[in-house]
């Protein structure tokens, strides 16, 4: 398949079951809701050492946040609950809670129940309060610069991580506006994020290692200056390759947001050094979920 | 079907218990069963049909006509369905009520929403004393669900409340949210002596200033962040509290009772 000049190669990228979670940031002004947000979702590129997979879903309107001021949506993946309960409440008390005229409100109203505020309020000393309005738990704890709003819960949900495709180019900024591009309109997709930073990942990687404690290590077949050394994947005159990977709430999301994002990068096309688009095909050992590339862009 | 509807048909001498009166006591029952019930009138008992003119045969919708203030229990622990009362209710309306609701046209006794557990009461007229309050002796008053009254209540409002929102658009009497564990006390009017006394901790919400006891400390003026929240939960509501115009979140905080654990508050509303 070609589209624009360029070869979407008849191959599938591999993605494996998560944890998600997303939570609703609201504050003064846009400003401080999405320095919060950016706090929360920091450092939370990939599970290989993070802990978890985040990242800042979209900025919502007034009208749309559950105390009317502006707020951002931010989503957290992670590969079991335990794990995404403690990364949420970690990142909430010490970026959220912390973050100056901060709320924090649930994202998912169904699916299982995890703490957002509801140990946070310890942080009161005895002095929080709960409400209840409308069957949900909020707490109010006092801080310093007022009060601090956070709901009990929020909801956690089967997701899918790990969905990507990589962009084979003629140089390093063809590349990387290929995948500018990408992110600009896969961002527009509700229920997925982009977790590595500004959406792009510039050393994807393959199962394994030679070396034994990792159990992950640099993908070389696609590594540009291991033409020559390694059994390559790339031909000549490709100098980088950059990827995009993308987790979502279910298949579908992915699917819409490979979509765009292919689209995206196709539209520069060849005249722009665009001359493939790939994924990760690690043969059916990362995960159960196939996005095959031809059928999505089909 | 049409509405399963009682007709008072002449004021009683003696106060009348209509606890058997609620939709999951009367379902499935023929009208000649519900015409049979027995009902505590005073010392004596009376059948149903002695008392009310009925018709209609739904059992969910009970409405309940031409009623008195002698009428006590309408609806007690009510698990679902709806209860209107056209005229006065007798005292502990909707005592206990689990979920559904209670309207009534009128003005209600005391101990409206005593011990009320879920479901919504509106009162259009004034309510009696302990408005959702507990027995005497309990420990614990309402525990969640909405009282609105559009006209004024009694003394103890909300006294032992431990949850859920009483919400009143006229003046309040003396001992407002006495003794409360939790919830909120909404109140438009005007407030009277002793407001919140000996509460423990829930909210004391008024848009005017009030008579503080010494044990209520002054906190100071603030923007609360979750009174949109519930002022935005109000809004299904047909009252002035769904108003968007009367919603505020500018307030000053007063935190008591000081001689109980002193978390509770008094929130009077700003500008």
């Amino acid at each position: 398949m070609i589209i624009n000049g360029v070869t979407i190669d008849a191959t599938f990228a591999e993605a494996f079951p998560m944890k998600a979670t997303r939570a609703i940031i609201t504050a003064q002004n846009e400003k401080w809701a999405m320095i919060s947000a950016q706090a929360m979702t920091g450092f939370a590129t990939s599970v290989i050492a993070c802990g978890c997979e985040a990242g800042i879903e979209r900025v919502l309107d007034p009208s749309e946040t559950p105390d009317g001021r502006p707020g951002v949506s931010i989503m957290i993946f992670a590969m079991g609950g335990k794990g995404l309960a403690k990364q949420l409440e970690t990142r909430a008390g010490q970026c959220v809670l912390t973050s100056p005229t901060s709320a924090l409100f649930a994202g998912i109203d169904g699916g299982t129940r995890i703490a957002l505020g509801k140990n946070l309020r310890y942080f009161g000393d005895g002095f929080q309060a709960s409400k209840l309005i409308d069957g949900k738990r909020y707490w109010r704890i006092p801080v310093m610069d007022g009060e601090f709003l956070a709901e009990a819960t929020t909801g956690q949900v089967e997701a899918v991580g790990g969905g990507n495709f990589l962009v084979l180019a003629e140089s390093q900024p063809q590349a990387l506006a290929a995948c500018e591009a990408a992110i600009e309109e896969m961002r527009k997709i509700p229920n997925v994020i982009m977790p590595f930073p500004g959406g792009v990942v510039r050393s994807g990687s393959k199962v394994g290692s030679k070396y034994k404690s990792l159990g992950a290590s640099t993908n070389d077949a696609f590594c540009p200056t291991l033409k020559g050394a390694t059994k390559t994947d790339l031909s000549p005159e490709i100098e980088s390759v950059m990827e995009i990977v993308i987790d979502g709430l279910t298949k579908e999301d992915i699917d819409k947001a490979m979509r765009v994002g292919i689209q995206a990068v196709c539209d520069l096309g060849a005249a722009n050094g665009i001359k493939r688009i790939s994924a990760g095909n690690y043969g059916g050992k990362l995960g159960p979920f196939h996005f095959h590339l031809q059928e999505i862009m089909a | 079907m049409s509405a399963l509807t009682f007709t008072l048909k002449h004021r009683p001498d003696q106060r009348v218990d209509l606890s058997p009166l609620v939709p999951h006591l009367l379902e499935g029952l023929e009208s000649t069963q519900i015409a049979a019930l027995q009902l505590q009138a005073g010392k004596r008992k009376a059948r149903v049909d002695e008392l009310f003119t009925i018709s209609g045969s739904d059992t969910q919708a009970i409405v309940i006509k031409n009623s008195v203030a002698k009428l006590d229990f309408i609806g007690k622990e009510l698990q679902d369905g709806s209860i209107k009362v056209e005229g006065d209710a007798g005292a502990y309306l909707g005592f206990g009520i689990k979920s559904g609701e209670i309207i009534v046209d009128g003005n209600v006794g005391l101990y409206a929403g005593c011990e009320m557990k879920k479901g919504f009461i509106k009162i259009n007229g004034n309510a009696g004393d302990f408005l959702g309050g507990a027995l005497p002796g309990n420990k614990m008053g309402m525990k969640g669900g909405i009282i609105l009254v559009k006209g004024n209540v009694g003394e103890r409002a909300g006294d032992h409340m431990r949850r859920g929102n009483i919400l009143i658009e006229g003046n309040a009497g003396d001992y407002c949210g006495s003794r409360m564990t939790a919830g909120t006390i909404a109140v438009m009017g005007q407030t009277g002596r002793f407001l919140g006394y000996a509460m423990r901790r829930g909210t004391l919400l008024l848009w005017n200033q009030p008579q503080l006891s010494a044990s209520f400390n002054d906190c100071g003026a603030h923007t609360l962040a979750f009174l949109p929240i519930l002022f935005a939960s109000f809004r299904k509501l047909n009252s002035k509290f769904a108003d968007t115009s009367i919603a505020f979140n500018r307030v000053q905080r007063y935190a008591g009772d000081m001689s109980e654990i002193g978390r509770g508050e008094v929130l009077v509303k700003l500008g």
